[in-house]
């Protein structure tokens, strides 16, 4: 595990079984490719930002790598173990934030935070200690740390969901989409965060956004997923030259042909 | 096969993880559970009312030894209830709220997992089902003819491991089948409901019912609780239900874990383990 790449994915595949249609009007089973192929690496301590619009086979890559999916080929490995062969292995090193900040909405953050701890083996009173020093960490106000979920901003949940993966000290964590729907105070708090997490853990972080500026901010390298191809993995300078593109955003759209813009109009009108 | 001591003690604080969990849900809904208990007496009380509403009726009974049949039959049902429930539910939760990806993704295992909701299931169900009585009770004139409570116990408690297990199996329905699976589970509660005699005798069921009946767990804990309470059968005596019970309970839980591993596998290959379905 010492000299393995934090992420070493070879030739990953994952396609889904879709039904055209609804009720009884349901047409034929196909397979429908999520992911054709993906392979690259990250070191550790690395951060990577992969963009890709929506259904472009993102989250499918960090479910696969979280052991939520089982994928149809090739291999994935985090920190040289492989996660469909030894699953709780990896589930031990991984944890993740996505855009929805999942939790028990009746319950306080301090009960989320306690009891998911217990499922990677913290003790009671590990947690009583741990707990209140990574409210802190994320900005959380510690007095409302007893309120309902349900209560809480967005902005505030996506801080517990921060803290959720933070306080089981993972070594990589897999972001996907973890500012999408923010404020901007609130997209800068998460995403200083980010960094300071860089600095000070010393984590591997594979970010999953839309967020063009995002990227490029946080990330070592990006890679372009466009309908579960990666197109290019490199660092920002080098893809905006690739693509002879000023932006990341230009060389995005001149690497896929489309831009989020186009998707945006797309799903208005479907 | 030998459990390294850090591989058990990590099952074990995950095993109090999920009994935790469970707890801080039943505070958080304090009054909906207040509010379901009071609908669990009205309801037991109406079911025991039967009794004296046959000799009302004209109808030739034993008023009192009725009352105990159906309300053995009441709470013992209510107890089964609660812990099929909470286990089948163990999936159907966890999509509800959103935390079934986080649930699965931990390094928990499966058998922790599952038997911590069953564990709390049962102790759960064991301090409601005590204030069920004690609350029906007050309510009813019926007087017990030396019963033994402790094989009446002894039954419910080996009972309930066959209740997990068959728990185990129908909470892997949601998980196949986001939409119909809970619905599926609902089903099996029912089917369990009517064959189990939990009323009645049930040789009054069609024939092809009293078979189902020999497969139900229902079916010996209500027969060795009634047996015990109604006619002071001590433990010896309710063995015949007792061994029927831990029969299905052996096969039941290594079997409901099996099927649940299966269906997990099978929701990881067709992307089914997230909150959406």
């Amino acid at each position: 595990m010492s000299t393995s790449p934090a992420v070493s994915v070879d030739n990953l595949r994952k396609e889904f079984i879709r039904r055209d249609g609804k009720g009884r009007r349901r047409g034929r089973r196909r397979r429908v490719a999520a992911l054709h192929d993906i392979t690259f690496t990250m070191r550790r301590g690395e951060c990577v930002a992969i963009l890709g619009q929506n259904g472009s086979g993102k989250s499918t890559l960090v479910r696969l790598l979280s052991t939520l999916l089982i994928g149809d080929g090739g291999t994935a490995e985090v920190f040289g173990i492989d996660v469909s062969k030894r699953p709780r292995s990896v589930q031990r090193l991984v944890n993740r934030v996505s855009v929805e900040a999942s939790f028990f909405k009746r319950m306080s953050p301090r009960e989320n935070l306690s009891y998911s701890a217990r499922f990677y083996g913290m003790m009671p009173g590990e947690t009583r200690r741990r707990i209140p020093e990574i409210l802190r960490m994320v900005g959380f106000p510690e007095d409302r740390s007893g309120e309902p979920m349900e209560d809480l901003s967005r902005g505030m949940q996506q801080k517990i969901a921060l803290a959720r993966a933070l306080l089981t000290s993972p070594v990589l964590l897999l972001l996907d989409e973890p500012t999408t729907g923010l404020d901007p105070r609130s997209k800068l708090e998460v995403q200083a965060f980010i960094r300071t997490l860089r600095q000070q853990h010393d984590s591997t972080i594979l970010l999953c956004t839309h967020d063009m500026a995002e990227a490029e901010a946080l990330a070592d390298r990006v890679g372009i997923l466009h309908q579960g191809t990666l197109l290019c993995l490199a660092p920002p300078a080098e893809i905006r030259a690739r693509y002879g593109a000023a932006t990341l955003e230009q060389a995005f759209l001149n690497a896929t042909g489309v831009s989020f813009e186009d998707e945006a109009a797309e799903q208005e009108a479907g | 096969m030998a459990v390294e001591p850090s591989a058990l003690r990590r099952e074990l604080i995950g095993f109090a993880g999920i009994v935790e969990r469970n707890v801080y849900l039943i505070r958080r809904f304090a009054w909906w559970e207040l509010a379901w208990f009071l609908y669990t007496v009205a309801n037991t009380l109406t079911i025991v009312f039967i009794a004296k509403g046959i000799e009302h009726a004209g109808g030739k009974i034993d008023v009192n030894r009725a009352t105990i049949v159906l309300l053995v039959g009441a709470v013992i049902w209510s107890y089964l209830g609660l812990i099929f429930e909470v286990v089948t539910e163990t999936v159907a939760w966890e999509r509800w709220e959103g935390t079934i990806e986080y649930t699965f993704m931990a390094p928990l295992s499966r058998p922790a997992h599952l038997l911590g909701m069953g564990a709390f299931a049962v102790v759960y169900g064991v301090l409601r089902t005590i204030l069920l009585f004690g609350s029906v009770a007050v309510f009813l004139d019926i007087s017990f003819d030396d019963p033994d409570f402790l094989a009446a116990t002894l039954v419910i408690a080996v009972s309930s491991f066959s209740f997990i297990g068959i728990g185990m199996m129908t909470a892997v329905l949601p998980l196949i089948s986001p939409e119909k699976g809970t619905q599926l589970g609902f089903i099996a509660q029912g089917l369990l409901l009517v064959v189990s005699g939990v009323y009645y005798d049930v040789s009054v069921l069609p024939q092809w019912m009293q078979w189902l009946s020999v497969v139900s767990p229902a079916t010996y804990t209500l027969e060795g609780a009634r047996s015990a309470i109604l006619d002071g059968a001590g433990p010896a005596e309710v063995w015949d239900d007792i061994w029927p019970l831990l029969v299905i309970g052996a096969v039941a839980i290594p079997g409901g874990l099996a099927v649940f591993r299966r269906g997990e596998r099978f929701a990881k290959q067709h992307g089914r383990l997230k909150r959406s379905g």
